[in-house]
């Protein structure tokens, strides 16, 4: 419990009616989407960089650790208070500061949602592609620090492609720029790059300038089946091969196939045993040539039946089939643990024939869905907890998918970050030199470690 | 006694919320005030703590769960399907046992279980209406001239009726042989404050044949007490509701009133067996009616010179049914109209029962969206298919400063229809 000073000037800070020690609200401040809970102590909702800059402050002069946090959706603990101390909840600057339509960049605050900044910019004619499944109610501030990506990210790039410039208060309650608003700029070091997926361990990010393109004038939305995984995984290279870039190329595995088939109207027969969702933006003429280039690469890999949406209503009506996925695998087990691993495009069909073999060797049934396109592939392990011995078994096979992963040419997470499930793990990925130099970077910028302390790296014992 | 679920009967439920935060896009009454206590993703984990003891039924908790409308927004949108509405309603039962009811859980006790006191309490209510209310601009309601508890000096109520729809009615009309027979289930909101879309209800129910049932001894469906956690009225209410209609066996039992329908067809079903077919022959008028081939019936009338613009809204009690097709389908074969969809149709109106009376300004601030979106579809009026909804939509219209008119679906159809 922290004593009733440190309350006190909380309150004085921010107001009163923004901080709170209610044990309801530690308790609706303890979790994310990783299920975890911890209960933080105090639970703060600052209305401007300068009130994060004196909380920082006050923090640094006590030692106690501050969480950032957004919509708190993340699927790895990075907003977890894993130690308790301050949860600072930033969804109070949440403010579309300028859409400037001369230069294409708009400046907005963190706790913005980041459907409501896309359909603001969409209004104008313009388009911030990052589309995580959570957009609809995950923040801005929450997306960069973990650079999110999503669907449209293989042919437009992830969070930190878009991010030119920050302000963020330090983990010792500065308020400093980095980047800018200019499309070129090298002067000192690229701080803005450092902090997108930093996951609020380097720097509190209070401003965000985005670079935005123009809004595509068209889009086309085909799902197609295939008699094979081999023949959707080909398919994706091949498309990629033939020199064009869809702006998404989702798919889906046998498992889940039979997971969704009764949770949609579409016709998803047995003998299907992988789905590609396609889609292609741009230009009218554009995406019609594409559209057609692409059936005709794929037609030789064992399409069993195409469906083309005309509509607006027809391509989400495809896009449903894909949104039911997360819903219905609970059918398969209770419980998942949810990796996304990312490996070269042109390994996707190893990637998926190594994890069968995995899933076969521990007997743990394991969904694999994704982003094709960029490799980034979704891996579900799905087990029951309740059931002894099921968590050590994910455990093994999600430790040997990573390393059929990284022996791949991959990296463990594609979108996701690291946050606590997946510390464990980094060791495998990274050298050791390379894992002290980051932590080099961290101590020397938060040395009293209260800024999102335990998160990413495993602590020293 | 009352024969609803307890806290503990959704352990499973609350266990399958995986807190991915989806409800936060939209949960309406988050959308205004922005705390993770008031989204259904807060409350879920608080109704566990409150299973784990982890946290005691306290004044805070109490406010945590009020802050609901039950307007199942959350519900349908949630990738598990988890149902925070009936979580909610079963922590606030288990309040009301634990602590009493709340003083206004008890005015409404005690007001539903004594429909003839609310009868005289309307008349007297009627006859006062200069000394109480005052008119709002045009012919857009009421509002009291000195605050009354849990009703806003400036929240637009309707007039009063001088005597309730039921009293003035038979208990049967005779249809066409050969129709089926329904009976109307009619609720307080149009018994006592909206009586003209009884009246019209059986003018279209008229004009379809049917051979109709009007049970004098009906009562309150129940949601009221259900909503501010009195299981035991409810369940005195659905038993003599039970008993009214058990008399003639009719059919169906319709309802105009899209909350009324919600209770009957979904809150009596696992009470016992006889509620359980009492609740699987309710169903919403509009239903029914376009089932019944209304929509070609409407189709055939010929066509007025005047063009109205009218949008639809839809309640959220209907929506949660898988209702929405049907009003639209209805409005768009009534002759003379010119159906236009607004932004956030499927948007709650911010009524939701006890919650506008604990929270009225958040209940405003939901409404004022929906006035956006009334606005910007430029309608002239806009229909919708429950009289709480409408309350709520004139009261929003008078604080945007909208000229929109509100009215129910069946006062539109019952307009059109020859005489």
């Amino acid at each position: 419990m922290l004593d009733s000073r440190i309350v006190r000037i909380l309150q004085e800070t921010v107001g009163k009616e923004n901080v709170s020690t209610e044990q309801a609200d530690r308790i609706c401040y303890s979790y994310d989407a990783t299920q975890q809970r911890f209960l933080p102590d105090v639970v703060v909702h600052p209305g401007s960089p300068r009130e994060v800059s004196l909380i920082m402050k006050m923090a640094n002069a006590e030692k106690i650790p501050v969480f950032p946090r957004g919509a708190g959706s993340g699927f790895t603990g990075g907003s977890l208070p894993t130690k308790g101390g301050i949860v600072l909840v930033m969804t109070r600057l949440d403010r579309i500061l300028r859409i400037d339509e001369e230069n294409l960049i708009a400046e907005v605050e963190p706790g913005l949602v980041t459907e409501q900044f896309q359909l603001a910019v969409e209004k104008v004619g313009l388009f911030y592609p990052p589309d995580p499944a959570s957009l609809k109610f995950s923040t801005m501030g929450g997306n960069v620090a973990e650079c999110a990506g999503g669907p449209r990210c293989v042919k437009y790039g992830v969070t930190k492609d878009y991010i030119l410039g920050l302000e963020i208060v330090t983990p010792q309650g500065d308020i400093i720029r980095t980047g800018g608003e200019t499309m070129k700029g090298v002067v000192g070091y690229d701080l803005t790059k450092l902090m997108v997926g930093s996951e609020g361990t380097l720097g509190i990010i209070t401003k965000i300038i985005v670079k935005l393109i123009p809004l595509p004038e068209a889009k086309k939305t085909m799902l197609v089946q295939f008699d094979s995984i081999d023949g959707a995984a080909q398919a994706v290279s091949s498309i990629i091969r033939g020199k064009i870039i869809p702006t998404t190329l989702e798919f889906m595995d046998a498992t889940t196939i039979d997971c969704v088939r009764k949770a949609t109207s579409l016709d998803l027969p047995e003998s299907t045993r992988a789905v590609l969702i396609i889609e292609v933006d741009g230009d009218q003429d554009l995406i019609n040539r594409q559209a057609k280039r692409i059936l005709e690469i794929i037609a030789p890999l064992g399409v069993i039946s195409t469906q083309v949406a005309e509509t607006q209503a027809e391509s989400e009506a495809l896009w449903q089939v894909r949104r039911s996925v997360s819903a219905s695998l609970r059918k398969v087990n209770p419980d998942k643990f949810n990796e996304d691993i990312c490996v070269p495009r042109s390994k996707v069909p190893d990637m998926i024939r190594a994890i069968e073999g995995i899933s076969a060797k521990h007997a743990v049934p394991i969904v694999n869905f994704g982003h094709a396109g960029d490799g980034n592939i979704h891996v579900n392990v799905m087990v029951d907890l309740k059931t002894p011995g099921e968590h050590d078994r994910a455990h093994r096979a999600i430790e040997e998918i990573f390393a059929e992963t990284l022996k791949l040419g991959g990296t463990m997470s594609g979108e996701h970050g690291i946050g606590i499930t997946k510390a464990p793990y980094i060791p495998m990925e990274l050298d050791p030199i390379a894992v002290t130099y980051m932590k080099t970077i961290k101590r020397a910028l938060d040395p009293n470690n209260i800024l999102n302390p335990g998160k990413v790296f495993l602590e020293d014992q | 006694m009352s024969g609803h679920k307890k806290l503990k009967d959704f352990q499973e439920q609350i266990e399958q919320c995986v807190k991915c935060g989806s409800c936060r896009a939209h949960c309406p009454v988050f959308g205004q005030q922005k705390r993770e206590s008031a989204v259904a993703r807060g409350k879920i984990a608080l109704a566990q703590a409150l299973l784990e003891g982890e946290i005691t039924l306290d004044k805070r908790l109490v406010e945590d769960m009020s802050k609901c409308l039950l307007c199942g927004s959350c519900v349908n949108k949630c990738p598990n399907l988890v149902p925070t509405d009936e979580i909610v309603m079963a922590t606030r039962r288990t309040i009301s046992k634990e602590r009493g009811l709340s003083p206004l859980g008890k005015m409404i006790s005690v007001a539903l279980k004594n429909p003839g006191a609310v009868r005289v309490l309307g008349k007297t209510g009627h006859r006062l209406t200069g000394l109480l209310f005052r008119k709002v601009a045009g012919n857009s309601g009421l509002r009291l001239r000195f605050p009354v508890p849990y009703i806003a000096k400036d929240r637009s109520l309707p007039e009063l009726a001088s005597a309730t729809f039921l009293e003035g009615q038979p208990e049967f009309i005779p249809g066409k042989e050969g129709q089926p027979t329904v009976a109307f289930f009619v609720g307080c909101m149009i018994n006592h404050a909206y009586p003209q879309i009884g009246e019209a209800t059986l003018r279209v129910l008229r004009f379809m044949g049917l051979n109709i049932i009007l049970p004098k001894a009906q009562n309150c469906c129940g949601l009221p007490a259900l909503s501010s956690g009195d299981g035991d009225t409810a369940r005195v209410l659905a038993d003599r509701n039970l008993a009214a209609f058990s008399e003639k066996q009719p059919d169906y039992i319709l309802t105009s009133c899209a909350s009324c329908t919600h209770a009957l067809a979904k809150h009596y079903r696992g009470l016992s067996q006889d509620h359980d077919d009492f609740a699987a022959k309710v169903m919403d008028v509009h239903l029914f009616l376009e089932q019944a081939g209304l929509v070609e019936q409407l189709k055939q009338l010929p066509q007025g010179d005047d063009n109205i613009r009218v949008t639809y809204h839809d309640p959220c009690h209907l929506r949660g049914q898988g209702i929405t097709r049907e009003p639209r389908a209805l409005l768009r074969a009534i002759p003379g109209i010119e159906f236009v969809e607004m932004e956030g149709a499927d948007r709650c109106c911010g009524l939701g029962g006890t919650f506008s009376a604990y929270h009225y300004g958040m209940s405003q601030g939901i409404g004022s969206i929906k006035a956006a979106g009334i606005e910007s579809s430029a309608a002239e009026l806009v229909a919708t298919a429950c009289p709480g909804c409408m309350m709520q939509l004139q009261d929003s219209i008078n604080h945007a400063g909208l000229k929109t008119g509100v009215i129910h679906l069946m006062e539109l159809i019952a307009n059109r229809l020859p005489a």
